[in-house]
């Protein structure tokens, strides 16, 4: 008698175990949703990326574009600002990370900063690395790159930063061109 | 606090006896889920947690949806979209909410009229009794509220309608509905505070949630004899009564289980069949819809609304003793109000010496009636304005006003009740003792 | 007790659904086997690409769509056309007006895929982002919501009962054309037919008489309207898998939880 009654005791413990089971998993069901409708929406994602038809940009212009709220530089360089950056020695550099989400964690190379192989686009977040201003653009600063008039931060003409409080390079967004002339700037979604 | 007698918390560490000391939320949350509960409550004493799951549910779904909407009447609609194309999940949140109002009603309604049938608002619960009415006012308020924000055509042409009332008032009604719309008409002032309000009034239903139950665990929870829990001594008390921890927690949940099967079926695969097309159609207060029609848990009271027209000799004698000043339309007004308020009142009309009606013959005619008139008359608020249906309103809402007016105070009179039993020890035996007499002859059980 | 509550809730349930639509004089309205219906329903991917081809060459002539996305045409559940065919069509078929184009005087440009549809041209033909929502086919009987409750709200049937509902009488009254219609509420509709059979060609031959391309467009637009149609009907499957399971657990823990109190062996 008393072993069955243990029996149907452990039998009876399992099922309640399983039933508060059962409503855990209906409990994070009904969670899961209430969480992910604050991660971006749609339309929010389907500005993630954009289009820039780059054909009317000349040498030693640049064009900025918005992008998710923030401005964005697109600088199609002349011989010259290439080989200025391309001659700048690795140990004067502040900030020897390239700062490139498409070649992450690589030396700050010119190479490694620029669009293509022959570096003549250069694309960057235009938000200064130190408190976040609009640097200004075509060849300001000491550098012959870009200036940021909020606390005195100079960058190059590869976008790195030589002189001032900012500690880091400009930021390298993710970007690829799609044919000869289109940029596609963000992540494309699926 | 009161209540039936029983165990308590007894904190043991002494980081537990330190904290009781000083808050002793432990102990508030034990009493509350321990509360002993008559052990022969049957299954119309599970809406209680439906209840609070459905206010939970339309607190929290109504909370993300906020982060999404916008009250401007220019956005409003198109914000509404938005959460049903570009959020994630957003479409299923949104039928959520929506239908979850529908579901609040449906268990707001069953566990009035159980309250209706079982006594359960004769003394001592008249104070949890009125608790429940203004929580169900709210209720009204809110849904109402809600409706209005997709600021579709019904939510728009609906307002202008229901704030109508308010303008039936005499003297004041006018500027009564200016106040309540900010301007002449419905427009952006009402959509910002309608959305205000409608966030705010769930936490005051909640507030009185909390004494809806405080009241009734102080005079315990009545049950389906209407015979009291003994309380001379704890061990009495045990007989009649059982925790609610365990026991009626998972006999509830289950219930709630069910209830949300069927409530997922209803979202999943038909979550427009309790709404009105023409909320889908963007407010244009140029273009009135052809038939307004509030949503179906007014129904009832909006059919006793619009049975009292000029030609009804009750109104014509209001309108005559008053001069004037309760014209059709006003008189409506109160009708409709006063539909509720008899069934708050409830408590000092009926002069049964009993409480249950299982234990009133004659009553449960009465009541059957009353449940079948309430169905009737949401069917009537629905029907175009026109006959037969206005005489069929005025039928139903006669008797609505009859049932509570005149049959509950007579049936305490005319009627001779049965005996109830004299403890629910026995009712609960008197079902389950002969089962369990079968059940021990048979141990392979 | 609860037997008797229970059906009477859900009586009144089906009355308040049924009552909910308007009275008056109803065009006629035929039921239709469309691939969405049913609790297993889902759209027919082929056929909402038919339905905007229908839509592009015919009906956004007047109408518009405002609150649907051209980017949702790649949606999972939708017409599901790749990304480069969504970027074409917003750029071939779509104008948009841009108010930060011209120095902020705005200007026409093409549509791009994260814009809407337009607003329609004509300002007496609706927005039809919502029309399959916006229209009930069925009511009743005697405003007792059976017939919502069996064949569905009906909101595409009367699309489709309208565009082939037109008799060809037609009749000028106040200055303003009308044309009689069999499923239109009052017979007589100021929308002159939009499709008469073979106004649409498919590249891939597919049947487009009067009936089909009705069809293709009304499927189209009860996507428009709920595009997250198969989504909803696969959680809603899910949830009542999950919360039937839950259920069924409940029901027995709570037999167990009760046994010895309800069968003492005394």
């Amino acid at each position: 008698m008393a072993h069955t009654d243990e029996h149907e005791g452990t039998r009876r413990d399992f099922l309640y175990y399983a039933t508060a089971g059962a409503g855990a998993v209906a409990a994070g069901a009904a969670v899961w949703p209430l969480v992910n409708q604050m991660n971006p929406s749609a339309d929010v994602l389907a500005l993630a990326s954009i289009r820039v038809d780059l054909a009317d940009v000349e040498p030693g212009t640049q064009i900025t574009v918005l992008w998710q709220g923030k401005p964005v530089f697109i600088r199609r360089r002349t011989d010259s600002e290439i080989q200025a950056a391309r001659a700048v020695n690795m140990d004067e550099l502040i900030d020897g990370n390239d700062r490139n989400d498409n070649k992450p964690d690589l030396p700050a190379t010119d190479e490694n900063r620029t669009l293509d192989e022959s570096g003549e686009w250069l694309v960057m977040l235009g938000v200064c690395t130190h408190l976040g201003c609009v640097p200004l653009g075509d060849g300001a600063g000491e550098f012959g790159g870009w200036f940021c008039p909020c606390h005195g931060s100079h960058y190059d003409t590869a976008g790195r930063i030589r002189k001032g409080p900012a500690p880091e390079n400009l930021l390298v967004p993710v970007a690829r061109f799609d044919g000869e002339t289109e940029l596609v700037i963000g992540k494309e979604n699926a | 606090m009161g209540g039936i007698p029983h165990d308590h918390y007894e904190p043991k560490s002494k980081a537990a006896k330190a904290v009781h000391s000083r808050l002793p939320i432990v102990g508030l949350l034990y009493d509350t889920l321990m509360v002993p509960t008559p052990k022969n409550l049957n299954w119309m004493w599970i809406w209680g947690i439906v209840l609070t799951f459905c206010l939970a549910m339309q607190i929290i779904t109504g909370v993300v949806l906020v982060m999404h909407y916008t009250p401007h009447v220019d956005l409003a609609f198109a914000s509404i979209e938005h959460i049903m194309r570009d959020v994630n999940g957003g479409h299923m949140i949104r039928y959520f909410h929506m239908n979850g109002a529908s579901l609040f009603f449906i268990a707001v309604y069953a566990h009035m009229f159980r309250g209706l049938y079982y006594g359960s608002y004769k003394a001592p619960r008249e104070i949890t009794w009125i608790i429940g009415m203004i929580i169900y006012l709210l209720m009204m308020a809110t849904g109402f509220l809600g409706y209005v924000l997709p600021w579709g055509q019904m939510s728009f042409h609906g307002t202008a309608v229901i704030t109508g009332l308010f303008g039936a008032i005499p003297f004041v009604g006018e500027s009564l509905q200016t106040w309540l719309l900010g301007a002449g008409a419905v427009g952006q002032p009402a959509l910002n505070r309608f959305f205000s309000l409608h966030y705010l009034l769930p936490f005051l239903i909640a507030g009185l949630v909390i004494l809806h139950i405080w009241a009734f665990h102080t005079t315990g929870n009545n049950n389906p004899t209407g015979v009291e829990v003994r309380r001379g001594s704890k061990a009495e008390a045990e007989k009649d009564t059982l925790p609610f921890w365990p026991y009626f927690v998972v006999k509830d949940l289950f219930a709630l289980g069910l209830i949300l099967t069927v409530f997922m079926a209803i979202i999943g695969f038909m979550p427009n069949y309790l709404g009105h097309p023409d909320n889908y159609i963007e407010a244009n207060a140029l273009v009135t819809p052809a038939h307004i029609v509030p949503e179906w848990y007014y129904l009832p009271f909006y059919a006793i609304l619009r049975a009292f027209t000029s030609e009804v000799w009750v109104v014509q004698i209001a309108s005559f003793v008053t001069g004037g000043i309760v014209d059709a339309k006003f008189f409506g007004v109160l009708a409709m109000f006063g539909a509720i308020a008899v069934m708050a009142l409830a408590p000092w009309l009926d002069t049964s010496t009993v409480r249950s009606g299982r234990f009133r013959p004659m009553f449960k005619w009465w009541f059957g009636i009353l449940v079948a008139d309430f169905i009737f008359l949401m069917w009537l608020g629905a029907r175009p304005a026109a006959e037969p249906y206005a005489t069929l309103s005025l039928i139903g809402a006669t008797y609505w006003f009859a049932y509570f007016l005149v049959i509950l105070p007579l049936l305490g009179v005319l009627e001779k009740p049965l005996t109830p039993p004299a403890t629910i020890e026995d009712d609960f035996n008197a079902k389950y003792g002969k089962l369990g007499a079968a059940d021990a002859a048979n141990p392979a059980e | 007790m609860f037997k008797k509550l229970t059906t009477g809730v859900a009586l009144a349930l089906t009355i308040a659904a049924g009552v909910a639509q308007g009275a008056g004089s109803e065009g006629h309205v035929n039921d239709h086997a469309f691939s969405f219906e049913g609790p297993f329903g889902s759209y027919d991917q082929e056929q909402l690409r038919r339905g905007l081809k229908v839509y592009t060459e015919i009906c956004s002539a007047c109408h518009g769509m405002k609150f649907v996305a051209i980017r949702s045409l790649g949606d999972r559940g939708g017409p599901l056309l790749s990304k480069d065919e969504v970027r074409a069509y917003a750029s071939e078929f779509v104008e948009v007006w841009d108010q930060s184009l011209n120095d902020g005087e705005g200007d026409y440009r093409a549509a791009l895929p994260a814009d809407h549809f337009p607003k329609g041209g004509n300002a007496n033909a609706p927005d039809l982002s919502l029309m399959a929502k916006a229209r009930a086919g069925f009511h009743g009987p005697a405003g007792t919501g059976i017939n919502q409750l069996v064949k569905g709200m009906g909101g595409a049937e009367y699309i489709l009962s309208l565009l082939t509902g037109y008799t060809g009488e037609e009749k000028t009254s106040a200055g303003v054309t009308l044309y009689e219609n069999t499923a239109y509420p009052g017979g007589w509709i100021s929308m002159s037919p939009p499709l008469y059979g073979e106004d649409v060609e498919f590249s891939d031959g597919h049947k487009n008489d009067l009936e089909h391309l009705s069809e293709d467009i009304t499927a189209f637009l009860m996507w428009t309207a709920e595009p997250k149609l198969n989504d909803r009907k696969r959680a809603g499957l899910v949830g009542v898998l999950i919360l039937g399971f839950l259920t069924l657990m409940l029901f027995f823990a709570n037999k167990a939880l009760w046994r010895p109190i309800k069968y003492k062996k005394a």
